[in-house]
């Protein structure tokens, strides 16, 4: 009798731990599902149930020159601003790590500061920044509006994604393999290389994951950087917004998940990202 | 393998001397072993000579070159890690063949080297393994064969059979002192287990406090401990505080009187160490014994083949006597009277008549 009521009670929170999974599960499912059934709808005004399902809204994306601009040039923009964020974080990481000295919690939370502070105010103190900037230059420095300035802003939403996550690897490396790598002759580059890198390769390539979708999906910041006739894709699909409403952003939505997802995949049958995250 | 020299070697950090004027000399293919309790400097001495802990002052040499400013990369000493340090992501292969791609040495004798240092250490078939598909013991052989596969001038092990267990830990320390000793390495070991120490080293160094307190054969610590600290890490003393009367007299702070080795000892306040096994207990007086006393029995321990006794000599004397355990032979117990008898040959003498924190370690 006892035994029946326990093996009972056991299956009974078998059962309410897989319902609350799934129920998580489906609250975070939800909007990504809908997002994608959505995108095959017929009609244009999104109605419940749909009249019938097509594939136009991909045509229509696909042909439209803002989404694929705004796609190619948000791609660049990650793309790079992620190149520099590693050349810059990897070694601010590796120096926050390694070595002790005065000023080292600040910089390690001024190098934070970004992933903190609302996109809005990060652009808006950008904008007035590069303003001040090209008057005081005299307009020599044409900073304002420029693909450089849109760029430096993306390096600084990249950067605390790559400082975090190599910090976070480089936490659980084991020193004394640099050790043995210059005791068996490697100097301080090669140890490096060798050794140092494949061992936190897991933080390094997590950190240009989360800091590309950071850059790539920036939308408050970019508004005030981006300069006229050029814009990142989500501020394509939010002037589009502006006007319209039908299942053509769904399908941009679907686009954007399904390379992003790609990405995570790809890499992560390469590097065990999930060691990190 | 080229001779090792360390020449007033110091290491400070602030006030504290980590390691304060160490010096040594290594002959070519000498295991020498740096012995002493945790923080007595036996670590930071060989990462000196390895090259991971710039001297304060004072001058490392490998056969003739002076390597004291030389990084580690530059300085061919093969290190076995107490961890071990295999790199996780190289195959076994590839963990010995690192050595010899940093030497650029050439492909075919890369593969041909490998192969024989994996050999030697009977590992020649698990060459594709990753280290954590070894065992610890393999991994420790691994480590080995990395450290030997590009024929360092030094070959320095830090503590590397601590991590084995008992058992596998007897068998490496023969397996390590065969090779080194077929190799004709030259061989600097840091431990703090005696044991091992005494059963591999040619040599040993005694260190304590950042300084050597003693350098000699197993022998000489046993028989003529240097001080009192050697005298109470190597082996076990019972120590008997008082002050030399005549070089030849010691009086304990009970009033007994030992007879003697003529000691260079100055008169005064002094401390007297016994090895255990050197003391005879009898029931009845002893004729071969300069030095006889009648004691009481105050404690037994049983450790199987021997027999533990503690016995006092006056109020303030104890000393250890360790006997065999014979079937007919004499077995006092707890309040027994006994007479405790050693020779003169058998007792040392210390300056200053020491604390008690020696002698808690009986």
């Amino acid at each position: 009798m006892r035994g029946a009521l326990a093996i009972d009670s056991r299956t009974l929170g078998r059962w309410a731990l897989l319902t609350a999974a799934t129920l998580t599960m489906l609250y975070i499912l939800a909007p990504l599902i809908s997002v994608t059934w959505l995108s095959f709808y017929e009609q244009e005004i999104p109605s419940f149930p749909p009249e019938g399902y097509s594939l136009r809204w991909y045509k229509l994306i696909t042909g439209n020159a803002r989404f694929v601009d705004g796609l190619l040039l948000s791609v660049q923009l990650g793309v790079s601003a992620t190149a520099i964020g590693l050349l810059v974080g990897v070694p601010a990481a590796l120096c926050l790590s390694r070595f002790r000295f005065p000023g080292r919690e600040a910089l390690n939370n001024l190098l934070l500061l970004p992933l903190m502070v609302p996109g809005v105010v990060l652009g808006t103190a950008l904008y007035v920044f590069h303003v001040e900037a090209e008057i005081a230059t005299g307009g020599r420095f044409a900073i304002l509006g420029s693909t450089l300035g849109l760029l430096s802003g993306h390096v600084l939403v990249v950067i605390p994604w790559v400082v975090r996550l190599v910090l976070a690897s480089l936490a659980g490396f084991d020193r004394t393999l640099e050790e043995a790598a210059q005791n068996l002759g490697a100097d301080r580059w090669t140890t490096f290389r060798r050794i140092t890198l494949p061992g936190i390769l897991p933080g390094v390539v997590a950190g240009a994951m989360f800091g590309f979708v950071a850059s790539f999906g920036n939308l408050e910041m970019s508004l005030f950087l981006v300069g006229p006739g050029r814009t990142t894709l989500p501020i394509a699909i939010l002037q589009y917004l502006e006007w319209k409403i039908d299942p053509s952003i769904a399908a941009v939505s679907v686009v954007q998940i399904v390379l992003i997802g790609t990405a995570m995949l790809v890499t992560d049958r390469f590097v065990k990202i999930s060691r990190v995250v | 393998m080229a001779r090792l020299e360390l020449n007033q070697l110091s290491k400070r950090y602030g006030d504290f001397f980590a390691a304060r004027d160490v010096t040594l000399d290594v002959a070519d293919g000498e295991f020498l072993v740096l012995l002493g309790p945790s923080g007595c400097g036996k670590t930071t001495t060989l990462r000196m000579i390895a090259g991971f802990v710039e001297p304060t002052s004072g001058a490392v040499r490998i056969g003739d070159n002076d390597v004291t400013q030389l990084p580690a990369w530059k300085r061919n000493t093969g290190l076995v890690f107490q961890s071990y340090a295999l790199f996780p992501h190289l195959t076994v292969a590839q963990n010995v063949a690192f050595g010899l791609e940093m030497r650029k040495a050439p492909k075919p004798e890369i593969t041909q080297r490998v192969g024989e240092a994996l050999e030697l250490v009977r590992l020649g078939h698990l060459g594709d393994r990753l280290p954590r598909q070894l065992s610890g013991g393999q991994q420790q052989r691994v480590a080995l064969a990395r450290a030997l596969a590009f024929q360092p001038d030094v070959l320095l092990l830090d503590e590397p059979l601590s991590n084995l267990d008992a058992k596998l830990r007897q068998e490496v320390r023969v397996e390590i002192r065969k090779l080194q000793q077929s190799l004709n390495l030259t061989t600097v070991m840091v431990t703090h287990d005696q044991e091992e120490a005494l059963t591999m080293a040619d040599r040993l160094v005694v260190m304590s406090e950042g300084a050597v307190r003693q350098v000699g054969s197993q022998r000489d610590l046993y028989e003529r401990p240097a001080d009192r600290f050697v005298a109470g890490f190597v082996g076990r003393s019972s120590f008997l505080s008082g002050s030399l009367e005549t070089p030849e007299r010691f009086r304990s702070a009970g009033g007994i009187a030992v007879a003697c080795r003529p000691s260079t000892v100055a008169t005064g306040p002094a401390t007297l160490a016994l090895r255990p096994e050197r003391v005879t207990v009898t029931p009845e007086v002893a004729s071969d014994v300069e030095n006889g006393f009648i004691g009481e029995v105050e404690f037994v321990s049983y450790l199987g083949g021997l027999i533990d006794l503690h016995v006092r000599l006056s109020p303030s004397d104890v000393v250890i006597a360790q006997i065999p355990n014979r079937e007919d032979g004499f077995m006092p117990r707890t309040g027994d009277k006994v007479h405790v008898g050693w020779t003169v040959a058998s007792a040392s003498v210390f300056p200053g008549s020491g604390d008690d924190a020696d002698s808690a370690d009986l």
